[in-house]
């Protein structure tokens, strides 16, 4: 496995876990994102997601780097499964672990939140009477690589 | 010039080529994931110019859509030339 990596099948999030933890971590904080059934009353049967990969995979890093400089100590591992997902399927997992819990909630969420904002992949929602590419940037993605 | 020269030269070819991706509904749009556009070089406006032109419906969803050169983020007046990769981001939406 690479520490920041597109999937294809089935993610096992104690891999991401491990990969992070070390004799000075005190918390290790493991977010998994999961296929919803319900969305604002639609029912979905399934997603398909899409990536650019070699970039989506640099970007993952990139999080990463901007995490261990907002944050001493700490240490990430973020995996996205593309393809087709079904209801309940873990699609993202992000492990983070840090010397003190605090830090390690705090970043944790800070990296879904940009995986949400400038990570290339896209979720395509199948539902019985449609689909459709889902997708709303909330700002411009820039160059800067370190946001504090 | 016969198919194995042009199979020959392919690679190299792609070195005096401006290489296009894309991306989810856009590639549904356009109906191809990747072309080569035989460009030495232009900026990212001419470029959406260009594929706005080209494709029907194109032009609408551009306006949403991010722009990157090389897996980076580009802005409009960067200047893309021939060997880059260029993307067209649609609005992310993983997670």
């Amino acid at each position: 496995m690479k520490r920041f990596e597109i999937v294809k099948g089935p993610i096992e999030p104690q891999k991401y876990a491990d990969a992070v933890l070390h004799a000075g971590a005190g918390a290790v904080t493991v977010f998994t994102g999961h296929v919803r059934e319900w969305t604002k009353g639609i029912r979905t049967l399934y997603l398909a997601y899409e990536a650019y990969e070699s970039m989506a995979e640099k970007k993952l890093g990139q999080i990463g780097k901007e995490i261990e400089e907002k944050w001493s100590g700490t240490q990430v591992a973020i995996a996205h499964r593309i393809g087709e997902l079904h209801i309940s399927d873990i699609a993202v997992v992000i492990a983070v672990s840090s010397p003190h819990r605090k830090a390690a909630y705090e970043a944790n969420e800070y990296a879904i939140e940009r995986i949400k904002e400038m990570v290339p992949i896209w979720k395509k929602e199948i539902w019985e009477s449609g689909e459709e590419w889902i997708g709303e940037q909330k700002k411009k993605p820039t160059k800067v690589s370190v946001t504090i | 010039m016969d198919w194995r020269a042009k199979e020959k030269t392919y690679e190299s070819e792609c070195n005096y080529m401006i290489t296009i991706r894309y991306f989810a509904k856009l590639k549904e749009i356009v109906g191809k994931e990747l072309e080569r556009l035989p460009v030495e070089s232009m900026t990212v406006a001419e470029l959406i110019e260009c594929t706005g032109n080209t494709y029907e419906g194109f032009i609408e969803h551009v306006k949403s859509c991010h722009v990157a050169i090389n897996e980076e983020y580009a802005q409009h007046d960067d200047l893309i030339v021939a060997g880059d990769i260029v993307a067209f981001i649609p609005p992310v939406s993983g997670g």
